[in-house]
């Protein structure tokens, strides 16, 4: 959120004005009569908050206690906006765009930048290409000085603004690459009165896989945003994304377990249309404790009326996989209560369906086949 | 015949120690690989009992090369040592460096892959199952017992999808299976095996399997058109993913428009590459163009 990438561009010496976050009305009262005139900003992860009527101009505390009223509570992209963050407001002569980024296909970083900005980028990039720059950056040598100077120039900022806008680029290269980010935009970084260049609003994508080495990003998780069964999960240290349908899933790997919720949506069209519930991936460890965490988040779903166990025994044996859902079932005793249709194949299959077969659980179908199980499990959430 | 990874191939890993190292160093052994030997600073010297060969120790990579003549490496070492590991054994000029240690930081990643420009080391992962050429060695942890020697080349982001198209088409066979992984920044491409398959004279067919996040199918789909004349089957999984959500994979993310399965499906059939709605339609479309030949 915006107060958030605030918070890592004054650590790393970016220069703004952060503001005050509210969370009541009270609050944000409170923080005009400290700054004077002043915006009203929603916090949400998502873009499109002035259209949505998310970001006002206060004049007054009393203004700024009305905006905040009206905009705390409000849905912004289906997210609740539960803070505020009230920031001085600047006299913007002109508005420009500024970021780093993680550029896949070439294996290394990218600056974007812009002296028309103001409006969103990809509308200029449309409008009028020429005025993007696209300057990218090796990963191994990074940004010095002279790459500063370098990005400057070819951006083409105002003479006047040359050296500051120098050391904002080292100064925003510094989040990027000590934070493990994988987006720092500044949009807009304006031009304020008196020649003055500031980040006025911002965008922070965090690397999770590096967050071994940020103790402090844990801070920046969106916990109000998060759905309760993904919170469930998450503390479980569970793999999982909440979706919209009926059948649940679980299964090993990324990939497969993708597949999955396509092949159950395809099978859905014969069955009333019934769509996957959720993504799962238990990895490929499978045991009972494991598998128990798993249907337990997926049993709490309201919404779940079969589940759809997806495993391919590779490292893991079948037979361990069988003796992990046959203790789940142990431990969920009388709280499972909805319909697995199980799909084991790969290492040890024969003792593996042979463990569930002999278990003979009333809630347990075995199909053989994945195009199979899924045709079943979306029946049984059809039914 | 096969791609990377043959039976002359002398393999050491990096973290053979560790849990998972150990593990899968049996395994790879089972599977017939010519591991040589270890890399552990720590326990240098030393030496290691695993599927009843006694592996030695070394304290780093440069030394194991040279007291061996391994030319691969395996790296398990965990993601907060990954980068140093893979940079240490492409300082000592290793041929193949497969790396399968997940959660890497991805600008470790881009490090080491700007570190590798300009030297003779191929990268393949992080994040992946590795490579396997079955019947002759394994370099990584895909299960040697799925499927044997034959004339399909299959290249996939997914370790599991992997597994699966190897056992629906156990009865072919492959060449060579590659897991290139899952994160958003990696060593080999598919485009990279691609043109290693083409040029294979035992592969025949061959399969990719991609999934939702960048554009690497798109990328594929238009060096297939120009110059890939083998028949390509693809696979592309993440249809019913929501933008915006990572799908396990650090790199499976539908950001905005962008990198969605439908976007990469409707690349590949531009070009005359049959895309299976699932796995299992997927092998039948592959069953189907060699049962013809």
């Amino acid at each position: 959120m915006e107060f958030q990438a605030k918070e890592l561009f004054a650590k790393h010496d970016v220069p703004g004005t952060p503001g005050i976050v509210a969370t009541t009305p009270a609050e944000a009262r409170a923080a005009a009569e400290q700054l004077g005139v002043c915006v009203v900003k929603a916090q949400v992860k998502a873009g499109g908050r002035g259209k949505a009527g998310g970001v006002k101009l206060a004049k007054t505390p009393d203004e700024a206690e009305e905006h905040a009223t009206a905009i705390l509570g409000m849905q912004i992209k289906g997210l609740t906006v539960h803070r505020v963050l009230v920031a001085p407001a600047a006299s913007i002569e002109e508005e420009y765009y500024f970021s780093f980024l993680l550029d896949r296909a070439n294996r290394q970083y990218l600056c974007i930048a812009s002296v028309e900005g103001g409006v969103e980028i990809e509308e200029v990039a449309k409008t009028n290409p020429d005025a993007v720059k696209q300057i990218p950056i090796n990963a191994g040598t990074g940004v010095d000085e002279a790459k500063a100077r370098e990005i400057v120039a070819e951006a083409g900022f105002p003479e006047a603004l040359v050296e500051q806008a120098v050391t904002t680029v080292l100064n925003l290269w510094k989040v990027f690459v000590e934070e493990d980010a994988t987006l720092v935009e500044v949009n807009p970084l304006a031009r304020l009165e008196g020649d003055i260049l500031e980040a006025l609003d911002g965008k922070v994508s965090l690397d999770e896989n590096a967050e071994f080495r940020h103790e402090d990003h844990a801070q920046y998780e969106d916990k109000d945003a998060a759905d309760p069964l993904e919170a469930k999960a998450k503390a479980k240290g569970l793999n999982y994304v909440k979706l919209d349908g009926a059948v649940g899933i679980i299964g090993n790997g990324a990939g497969l377990v993708m597949s999955t919720l396509d092949v159950v949506a395809y099978a859905g069209d014969a069955h009333g249309g019934v769509k996957p519930a959720n993504f799962l991936d238990i990895g490929g460890g499978a045991n009972a404790q494991v598998m128990a965490d798993g249907l337990d988040v997926i049993l709490n779903d309201a919404q779940v009326k079969s589940v759809f166990v997806n495993v391919f025994g590779g490292i893991t044996a079948c037979d361990e996989v069988a003796n992990g859902i046959k203790g789940a079932l142990e431990i969920l005793g009388d709280a499972a209560t909805k319909p697995l249709v199980v799909r084991l194949d790969g290492n040890n299959v024969e003792e593996g369906r042979r463990i569930l077969d002999e278990l003979n659980h009333p809630l347990v179908t075995q199909v053989d086949t994945m195009d199979g199980a899924a045709d079943k499990a979306a029946e049984l959430a059809n039914a | 015949m096969s791609i990377y990874l043959n039976k002359d191939s002398k393999i050491i890993v990096q973290g053979m120690t560790g849990g998972m190292g150990s593990k899968h160093t049996t395994l790879m052994v089972q599977a017939g690989s010519n591991i040589v030997g270890g890399v552990n600073a720590r326990k240098a010297g030393t030496s290691v009992e695993l599927a009843g060969k006694d592996l030695p120790v070394f304290g780093n990579v440069a030394e194991a090369m040279k007291e061996t003549g391994a030319d691969t490496s395996v790296v398990f070492v965990p993601p907060a040592f990954t980068k140093d590991a893979c940079i240490e054994a492409i300082d000592a000029g290793i041929g193949l460096l497969v790396v399968i240690t997940e959660g890497v930081p991805v600008q470790d990643t881009a490090e080491v892959w700007a570190y590798l420009d300009g030297k003779s080391t191929r990268m393949i992962g992080p994040n992946c199952p590795g490579i396997i050429t079955p019947g002759e060695s394994l370099a990584g942890i895909t299960p040697h017992t799925i499927a044997g020697s034959g004339p399909i080349g299959l290249v996939s982001k997914s370790g599991t999808l992997t597994y699966q198209m190897m056992h629906e088409l156990r009865d072919f066979g492959f060449s060579t299976a590659i897991g290139i992984g899952g994160d958003p920044i990696v060593g080999t491409t598919h485009i990279d095996a691609l043109a290693a398959f083409e040029a294979d004279p035992d592969t025949q067919a061959i399969v990719m399997i991609g999934e939702i996040g960048g554009d690497a199918e798109e990328r594929a789909a238009a060096y297939i058109k120009d110059h890939v004349t083998k028949p390509v089957v693809g696979y592309v999984a993440g249809f019913t993913a929501p933008e915006g959500k990572t799908m396990g994979h650090a790199g499976a993310i539908v950001s905005g428009s962008s990198g969605t399965a439908q976007a990469k499906k409707e690349a590949l059939e531009a070009v005359g590459v049959k895309v299976g709605k699932t796995p299992s339609e997927t092998a039948q479309l592959m069953r189907d163009i060699l049962q013809s030949r």
